[in-house]
Order: C-alpha cells, then sequence, then structure tokens
C-alpha cells in the first residue's frame, strides 16, 4: 500500500524537485543515430537495492521506464518497446530508491534533447587517414596519367604467377586456382577475383585449362563472370568452357577435401592458392606439394603465412597480395594507388616514431588520438 | 555499357558503405543497414544457382561415366537425402534428435574431424622442410623454434629456468613486431583496393563483352 502511494506521487510529478538529492547527469549520446540519453550519477554511500528510472516528457508527469541494480552508476536510455526515446522532444529524468527512501532521491535531471549526429567523431583519426590517403590516390593517378612513372620493387611471387601458368602450358597440364575459404564479402575473396580476371587472361591467352573451386555459391557465380569476362577480352571466348568454375561447397573441410581431390586426380602443374585461408590451408599446400605443382599462395591472414612460406614455392604476404592486381596489369592509374600506399606507409612510420618518442617523454596525445574504439 | 553499370553500382554501393561508416545519422544508416540486408538476399539467391551448377556437372559426368563416376552418385545422393530430410522436418530441423541433425552429427562432423586431423600429419612434414637448415635465415628460424618449442613444454623450464621467458619474449617482441607490420602493410591494402573499386580504376574484374 505504501508502495503504491509513492508511486503515484512519483507519477503525479509532485515530489519537490529539491528532496535531498543528489546530482544526475542527463546527455545525448554522443556519436549516434539518436534515440538515445545517457544517465550518469555518482552512487550514494548506501545505495539502494534498486533503482526506477523515472522519466518526464513536455507537459506530462513522471512515469518509469526502467528498474536496474542499485551498485550502477549509469545507464543509457535508448529504443526499445514500451518507452522509446524521440529525437528533438525534451527529457527530463529522476532516479528513485527502490524499496522507497526519501533521502536517495536524486535531483530531476536538468533537460536533454536526443540528436542524431551527422559524423562521430570518435571515427575522426579514422577519417583524416582515410580522407589522407584518398588524396593521395587521386594526386597519384592524375601524376599517372600525366605519364609520370614510378619504380617498384620486384615481388617475385608476382612475377612467378605468369612463369607457373607458362610451365603449365608446356607441360600441357591445367592450372588451379583456390580462391580462399571467405565468402565475397570478405575484401580478400574480392581481391583474389580481380587477380583470378589477370590469370584467366593469361590462361586464355595460352589455352591452358582453369579449374577454379569456389567455396560459395556467391563466389562462383562471380568467378564464373570474372574468367568468362577475361576470355572474352582476350577474344577466346570459344575457349571457355562452363565447368571451369564449380560451386564445391561453403562447408570448411568438406571444400578441402574436395579440392584435395581435384588435385591428386587431375594433377595440375600450377596451383594458386589466393585468398582468405584459415585451418585448411597447409591441408591444401602440403598436398600441392606432394603432387609436385609450382605453388604460389597470398593472403592476408597472418598466422597462415608460416605455412604457406613452408610449403609453396613463393608466397605474396599481406600487403603484396593487395599489390597483385596493379602489379600484373600494370595500368599507369593501378601503380598510382601502389605509390599512394607506399607514400601513406612512409607517414605511418613517422608517425609512429615520433609517438613512440613523445610516449617516452611522457606524452599520451598523439597515441591516444589514433587509439582506435 | 556492359562494363560501366556494373563498375557504376559498385562504386555507388562502396561511397555509400565508406560514407555510412562515418555517419550515424539515420538518414545515412538506415540505407547503409538496408544494404547489408540487400546483400543477405542476394547472396541466398546465389544458392539455387551454386546448387543448380553443383547437379549440373555432376549428373552430367554420372551420364558420361566419366572417370570415378559412382563418387558422383555418392554426391548427388547424398546432397537430395539431406535437402529431403531436411525440407521433411520444416523449421525445426536443427533441433536435436532430428534426421539433419543426426546426419550432420554423425556423418558430415565425424568426416570433417577426419579431414582436420590430417593437419597433424602435414604439420610433421611441412615442419621437417621447414627446419632443413641452408641459409641463415632459415637458421635464425630453426634457432628460434627450437628454443620456442622447448619453452612451451614442461622440459624447458627443467634444462633451463629462463627457457620459458625467452620463449615469451621471442613471441612477444620480434614476432609481434613482425605481425604488426604485415597487418599494417594489410590494412592500407585493404584500403587502396577499396579506393580502386570505388574510384572505378579496378577493371579488371569486369568485362566489355568483347567489344
Amino acid at each position: 500500500m505504501k508502495s503504491a502511494a509513492w508511486i503515484l506521487v512519483l507519477s503525479l510529478g509532485i515530489l519537490p524537485s529539491h528532496a535531498s538529492g543528489f546530482p544526475l547527469q542527463a546527455a545525448d549520446t554522443p556519436n549516434d543515430g539518436g534515440s538515445s540519453v545517457a544517465l550518469h550519477w555518482t552512487a550514494p554511500p548506501h545505495p539502494p537495492t534498486q533503482w526506477a528510472i523515472y522519466r518526464a516528457e513536455p507537459g506530462k508527469a513522471f512515469a518509469p521506464i526502467d528498474t536496474i541494480g542499485g551498485e550502477l552508476t549509469g545507464y543509457t536510455d535508448k529504443e526499445e518497446a514500451g518507452h522509446a526515446v524521440r529525437n528533438g522532444i525534451t527529457y527530463r529524468y529522476r532516479l528513485v530508491p527502490l524499496p522507497e527512501d526519501a533521502t536517495l532521491l536524486s535531483d530531476v535531471s536538468d533537460p536533454v534533447v536526443p540528436r542524431a549526429s551527422w559524423f562521430d567523431t570518435g571515427k575522426l583519426n579514422v577519417f583524416l587517414v582515410t580522407a589522407l590517403f584518398l588524396s593521395l590516390v587521386l594526386y597519384y593517378i592524375r601524376q599517372a596519367e600525366r605519364g609520370k612513372k614510378w619504380g617498384f620493387r620486384s615481388i617475385a611471387g608476382l612475377t612467378a604467377i605468369e612463369e607457373a601458368i607458362g610451365r603449365s602450358t608446356e607441360m600441357g597440364k591445367g592450372v588451379l586456382y583456390v580462391p580462399g575459404v571467405q565468402d565475397i564479402d570478405d575484401i580478400q575473396t574480392i581481391a583474389s577475383m580481380i587477380i583470378l580476371g589477370n590469370v584467366a587472361r593469361m590462361t586464355a591467352k595460352y589455352e591452358t585449362p582453369l579449374n577454379v573451386p569456389t567455396p560459395s555459391p556467391a563466389v562462383y557465380t562471380v568467378a564464373d563472370e570474372v574468367v568468362k569476362g577475361a576470355y572474352s577480352d582476350v577474344g577466346r571466348l570459344d575457349a571457355y568452357r562452363s565447368d571451369q568454375v564449380r560451386y564445391i561447397t561453403t562447408e570448411q573441410f568438406a571444400y578441402v577435401a574436395a579440392v584435395n581431390g581435384i588435385m591428386l586426380r587431375e594433377r595440375p602443374a600450377a596451383i594458386l592458392l589466393l585468398g582468405a585461408f584459415f585451418a585448411e590451408s597447409l591441408l591444401l599446400a602440403e598436398t600441392g606439394h606432394e603432387i609436385g605443382a609450382i605453388q604460389i599462395a597470398g593472403t592476408a591472414n597472418v598466422h597462415q603465412l608460416p605455412f604457406f612460406v613452408v610449403a609453396c614455392d613463393y608466397t605474396l604476404i599481406g600487403e603484396e597480395y593487395y599489390a597483385a592486381s596493379a602489379y600484373l596489369s600494370k595500368d599507369a592509374k593501378l601503380l598510382g594507388s601502389l605509390k599512394a600506399s607506399d607514400t601513406v606507409k612512409v607517414l605511418l612510420v613517422i608517425t609512429i616514431a615520433l609517438g613512440a618518442i613523445l610516449l617516452t617523454l611522457g606524452q599520451r596525445g598523439l597515441a591516444e588520438f589514433f587509439a582506435t574504439q | 555499357m556492359k562494363r560501366e553499370v556494373p563498375l557504376l553500382i559498385s562504386m555507388a554501393a562502396g561511397l555509400f558503405v565508406l560514407i555510412g561508416f562515418f555517419v550515424p545519422h539515420p538518414a545515412i544508416r538506415t540505407g547503409y543497414d538496408k544494404i547489408q540486408q540487400w546483400v543477405i538476399i542476394v547472396v541466398a539467391f546465389t544458392y539455387v544457382l551454386g546448387m543448380a551448377n553443383v547437379l549440373h556437372l555432376n549428373v552430367k559426368q554420372i551420364q558420361k561415366r566419366s572417370r570415378d563416376w559412382p563418387y558422383k552418385v555418392a554426391l548427388v545422393a547424398g546432397i537430395l537425402v539431406t535437402m529431403a530430410v531436411g525440407f521433411s522436418e520444416g523449421t525445426k530441423y536443427l533441433d536435436d534428435n532430428t534426421g539433419f541433425s543426426w546426419i550432420y552429427n554423425n556423418m558430415y562432423s565425424a568426416m570433417s574431424a577426419t579431414m582436420f586431423s590430417l593437419l597433424a600429419f602435414f604439420i610433421a612434414s611441412a615442419a621437417f622442410r621447414a627446419f632443413r637448415v641452408r641459409t641463415v635465415e632459415a637458421l635464425l628460424l630453426a634457432v628460434a623454434a627450437f628454443i620456442l618449442m622447448l619453452g612451451r613444454v614442461p622440459i624447458g623450464s627443467l634444462i633451463h629456468p629462463a627457457l620459458p621467458q625467452v620463449a615469451d619474449w621471442l613471441m612477444e617482441v620480434p614476432q609481434n613486431a613482425a605481425k604488426r607490420g604485415i597487418l599494417m602493410g594489410a590494412a592500407l591494402g585493404v584500403m587502396a583496393t577499396g579506393f580502386r573499386i570505388i574510384l572505378g580504376i579496378e577493371r579488371t574484374y569486369g568485362s566489355d563483352g568483347g567489344a
């Protein structure tokens, strides 16, 4: 009965706003899509078992919206069933102790209006690096259009791709292209599809059989189009076969069993393992090694690199893998993007060295600015 | 046109997703989330194409009595039986004690584990090749690996109490430094690839249809 009366009094909003109160801060949650208010308070010396969160809209009395543990010192009021938070509406909040205790009532918070942010300031560091990178890419593309040429270090693994395809041609055997085990939404698979376009152009030109077993139906669809397009581009659409690219399965080890079976039955002279690989990397690479194929692997999955280094003839490590398309196509604009990448790398090295020196001197500003959320 | 339209779609979608990463406002975020949902729907449709491809290729090889055709029969039968059992059990096909779960747990999982277990033998043969000392780098690798392996097993601390600490140092300092360097390079590569696609200069995945 007493509790009911207490709730009634609160609901009517007739408790004095100065009742004993401790401060309650309410603020719009920053860097979000709106519809959210963050509450913070300092826990009293003897907090209650629970807090009831009360909220009032203009012209309406306080009403309970949630009950939380008494040990908490923060709460985010966000859009949930029953008590939606609307952007542009002014809200006030109050904490009410449960069981009731008038000495533990919070003050009424200052009015707060939730709003949607147009920019996530927590990602400012990422934005600046992205903007710098994009500016450099555009700058170097422009330079490339004006005929500027740059020298890049030779990447043995990329040079070896054409040699491997040539070797397959001479031996009258095929090329097996494995695009990793991830789906098409993985950037490594996308990069693999781009390299596949270059590889398919070479196999089409040399009339070398190309076999692409894929681990996902989406990758199959894209790879099939890429290969068909590549054969078409070099005027060899007649040599394209619909069974060159095939869907195997999305299950990791079933895919490995199938690809290893293809290796052992068809014995390709060259195997290209380019994409995202996990526990299956060594299973594939060792089988390829067993059949004596020339193997070129490339991945950005650091933990799989040692397996490829051991079992393959050439390994594209991290950035080399992403540089493959520009390197193979020799397109000036694509090489411009490589130059931009190298420039940003130099700037990052300088920033890291500067950050290390500043941290050693006790200045944390630069390191904290580049910390990601 | 056959090349330009896909490039334009790629550019627009890539740019929109890039902006959506920095802008949490619902005006952008709603479209950003919608694109993610479209991806799921498009991928769901590709399963039909994938399944058609598997059945088409394997049935053709069975009809031609190509080499190893009995294995293709096992594959096609496995697909059809699993699908039939799954569809017959409706939306509860993943529950315990369903025929679909039985097939998955007692057949697929066992075969998958068998494939994975082969890794132990492959690691042994690969390690044998990796530790053949032919160059200075190979010597460094072999010594580091030897210390690391000893430091990770109980006998290591019996040989010398500092071995586990040396092994930890190898992992935390030189190994971590190299790994972070590779990761930073790869991250820049990811950004460069993304920009190339968004700006439409990466065209090797497209075709002009022989034009």
